[in-house]
């Protein structure tokens, strides 16, 4: 147990890292194109799902989030939920005025 | 080994995974203290979505793509730091560090560029330009100057952790066998980038 | 200082955690100390200091409202007053009180740890309250005089006014982030250092509720955190934001603003109510009625509680769907508070009760608290709410969780840990008598708001009319009642930390949590060894006695 704490058990080689930033720089190229196109209603939800895969790889691999224990994921997911849980009810206010 | 401090006045054992745990909740405050500005401009965006697609305008969207490309790299620089030192690679852990820090400097002289430009078109909070337009661009331009400054200090921040990473690493107080330091101050520049992701999008690419 | 001049050694070999010395000593020792529980007894002094200014302003309050019309300050004084007592006790006393006071000193003793996981981020923490509260304090004293919004600090009044705002918005920024780094610090202590055997449910229950709260601390507090920072910007830069000069949503001020301050209350209540936990117990020598129940509940308050804010804002203008959807999760806030009453009503029967006076405490608190949360399920009633909003009711409501509850819970340890903290047992007789003029003087003083409340008189009205007077009257006279309870308790435990009875006994009361294992007062490591922990808490043999005699019958 006492070695574990030390220690990551896995890491990474500089590929992976890389990998995610060629990654990272296309999608953030392809977001800046979308924006340009004319889809109206859609460009919010398009950019933010794309922003959210970005924001998934640096948790996951540039944050290691991947090779925490399973709590450190618990953690993110309750702290991304009082967000989301605070944004529904503002606007159960907001959207019906 | 000084995180191994066995002082008595201190009861410092070591326990990597238990800092990290303590790095990632004061990174979840970071998260909210951001996200708490992303709900006031949700509800503004949904209140005024015309206003704030003419304000965006005003946004140079070039200067923010390059901006962002240079805070995901500086991610990455930092990234690969800590692989460096895993590996005992010490000189080029802190080449790395270093070029973070530089990133994150030319991305706030972009900052600083892209502020005064609006400076002098009349476009800062209180100007009588601003103030004579209508509510929704008003706000933009508020939730604009707060959000980014916020950031910008932020990423001033970073540099300085950074920098004493970098420190640290040269007096092999980070080492190999003990870098859970630079690994906190790697997740904290993450949240940065990560902010920024979001960021950019919603005050850039809503024309 | 007081305690220095307390020669108390532990049984024998080590020199107790008041008497240690280790790289500092004299007050160096202590105000550089990363001890748990010596950063516990700091908290402990600083906050009686500020608490007893929070009480000068409550009974300058209500000396002034004792007659309608100007009694001893004008209408400028007295909206400060009221903004300042807010202030002060709601930042500085009930939010950290019981985390930061018992939480420090008592929570590695629960789970058999030598400290928190971070000892100098703890200290760090108790830095930022004390220049917090000085912050709050010096605002008083400079000219514009000390803000007059409320400590709500609502917009637009909050941007206009010139008193000075902007101390008590740092002020309360500051204490924010000392309440997130002792939150982080307690997350990770709980996941991080329990003893070896001691699973999530081996745990006492006053360390979930521990838990539960450090989480609302992490979460919650960066929205005021940045609510209240917005505000510090607007008035300096005039960003516009929420202002509605500027096209901003007053509004929407509040919504950030309660998003905080509603959780806020869970973390103020929740550590009193695992107080309550550890506590009956103890003196109804049963086993805790529906552990995993209490257990789950703090877990779930938590929860519910960040689902609730708007009903502080049911008349200011929000959509009917708003309206209805958080007067439906308001109803159900109270459901995980009502389990944790019913299971403690349930460890009470059947016990063999000893009513001391930390007994005396928790079931006052049983009984007054249970009396704020009813209340509160009323006002979360729409139509309940649109008649009392803004009067004495809310403001009896709220004393009566908060003081009643908390207030009351943060007595209740205070007698129960003592001994363990300082090796000196207080006088008893005298305590009983300060808790029942504490019990008496609290009901009188605020029951009869919720009448005057009902009636119609107005919260933070310095004037009023002359039918309301009889009820002032009564309340202001229960605030006398209430004070001299408070100059008793507090005489009885300031004078006994120095003179009182010796103990040296490591278990006093006969409790079952590890604190009353080790030495009394604690050394300096808590553990000479770490335990190994195999049973569940509370394991009481009356328990089994009386469960046995039910078969005979």
């Amino acid at each position: 147990m006492e070695k574990h704490d030390y220690y990551h058990e896995h890491s990474h080689g500089y590929g992976i890292y890389i990998l995610v930033w060629l990654a990272l720089m296309t999608l953030t190229a392809v977001t800046v194109a979308v924006a340009g196109m004319d889809i109206d209603r859609f460009t919010v939800a398009t950019a933010l799902i794309i922003a959210s895969v970005k924001a998934y790889l640096v948790l996951t691999i540039f944050m290691h989030l991947r090779s925490e224990t399973r709590n450190f994921t618990v953690f993110v997911i309750v702290a991304l939920l009082f967000l989301g849980i605070s944004f529904v009810l503002l606007f159960s206010d907001y959207s019906f005025h | 080994m000084s995180s191994t401090e066995h002082t008595a006045e201190t009861h410092v054992h070591r326990d990597d995974i238990g800092s990290r745990m303590g790095m990632w909740l004061f990174l979840f405050t970071e998260l909210i203290l951001f996200g708490g500005m992303f709900l006031i401009y949700s509800v503004y965006r949904f209140e005024y979505p015309e206003a704030f697609h003419l304000a965006a305008k005003e946004l140079n969207t070039i200067m923010g793509a390059f901006n962002t490309a240079v805070l995901l790299t500086s991610s990455m620089t930092m990234a690969l730091s800590i692989v460096a030192i895993q590996r005992n690679q010490k000189i080029l852990s802190i080449w790395l560090q270093m070029i973070t820090i530089f990133l994150a400097l030319f991305f706030l002289v972009n900052k600083y560029f892209e502020w005064t430009a609006k400076f002098h078109h009349g476009i800062y909070p209180g100007s009588e330009e601003l103030l004579s337009k209508g509510s929704g661009e008003i706000l933009f331009f508020g939730l604009y100057y707060v959000m980014t400054g916020l950031h910008g200090i932020h990423v001033i921040v970073g540099m300085v952790l950074i920098g004493v990473m970098t420190r640290m690493t040269r007096k092999d107080i980070i080492t190999k066998d003990s870098y859970v330091r630079l690994e906190n101050a790697g997740l904290y520049w993450h949240l940065v980038d990560i902010i920024w992701i979001f960021l950019f999008p919603l005050f850039y690419l809503i024309t | 200082m007081a305690v220095e001049s307390a020669t108390i050694k532990s049984n024998g070999h080590e020199p107790s955690y008041l008497e240690y010395k280790g790289k500092h000593t004299g007050l160096l020792g202590w105000i550089l100390s990363t001890d748990h529980k010596r950063i516990g007894i700091l908290y402990l002094v600083s906050l009686s200091i500020f608490f007893l200014v929070g009480v000068t302003f409550g009974v300058l309050m209500r000396l002034e409202l004792i007659a309608p019309g100007r009694t001893i300050m004008d209408a400028q004084t007295y909206n400060s007053i009221f903004t300042l007592h807010g202030v002060i006790m709601i930042f500085l006393f009930v939010v950290p009180g019981l985390p930061a006071v018992f939480g420090n000193f008592v929570l590695p003793l629960l789970i058999g740890a030598k400290d928190v996981a971070f000892p100098r981020i703890n200290l760090m923490s108790w830095y930022m309250y004390v220049i917090g509260g000085l912050l709050a304090i010096v605002a008083i004293l400079l000219p514009g005089g000390p803000a007059d919004t409320g400590w709500t600090f609502y917009i637009p009044y909050s941007v206009r006014t010139n008193t000075n705002v902007m101390f008590a918005l740092f002020a309360a920024f500051i204490l924010g982030f000392s309440s997130i780094l002792t939150g982080l610090n307690f997350v990770t202590t709980v996941h991080r250092l329990r003893a070896p055997g001691m699973t999530w449910f081996k745990m006492p229950l006053s360390v979930w509720s521990l838990y539960s709260t450090a989480w609302v601390q992490v979460l919650a507090t960066p929205i005021i955190g940045i609510t209240l920072l917005l505000v510090a910007v607007e008035r300096w830069l005039g960003v516009g934001i929420f202002d509605p000069a500027l096209g901003g949503d007053p509004v929407l001020y509040q919504h950030l603003f309660w998003i905080y301050s509603h959780p806020a209350v869970y973390i103020m209540i929740l550590p009193a109510m695992g107080v309550v936990s550890e506590i009956i117990p103890v003196f109804a020598r049963r086993t805790i009625f529906g552990y995993k129940f209490i257990a789950f509940s703090s877990i779930a308050i938590a929860l519910f509680g960040s689902l609730v804010w708007a009903h502080h804002m049911f008349t200011v203008g929000m959509s009917d769907t708003g309206q209805f959807v958080f007067s439906l999760l308001t109803m159900l806030v109270a459901i995980p508070s009502a389990i944790k009453v019913f299971n403690w009503v349930a460890t009470l029967y059947k016990g063999s009760i000893e009513l001391a006076t930390p007994m005396l405490f928790v079931l006052a608190f049983i009984f007054l608290f249970t009396i704020g949360g009813l209340t509160g399920v009323m006002q979360g009633i729409l139509t309940v709410d649109i008649q009392v909003h803004d009067t004495s009711f809310i403001v009896a409501h709220f004393h009566y969780v908060m003081f009643g509850g908390t207030g009351f819970g943060f007595f209740a340890a205070l007698h129960y840990w003592f001994p363990k903290m300082f090796g000196r047992m207080y006088n008893r007789k005298l305590a009983k008598v300060a808790f029942w003029f504490l019990f008496v003087g609290f009901n009188v003083l605020y029951f009869p708001m919720f009448i005057m409340g009902w009636l119609g008189m107005p919260r933070r009205y310095y004037d009023y009319l002359p039918e309301f007077q009889p009820y002032h009257f009564v309340s202001t006279v229960g605030s006398w009642i209430l004070v001299a309870g408070l100059l008793m308790m507090i005489y009885n435990l300031y004078h006994s930390v120095k003179k009182g009875q010796v103990v040296t006994e490591k278990n006093p009361w006969g409790g079952e949590t590890l604190e009353w294992q080790i030495d009394t007062p604690p050394i300096h490591e808590n553990f000479t060894d770490i335990p190994k922990i195999d049973s569940d808490p509370y394991q009481y043999k009356m328990n089994d006695d009386v469960l046995e005699k039910e078969e005979v019958s």
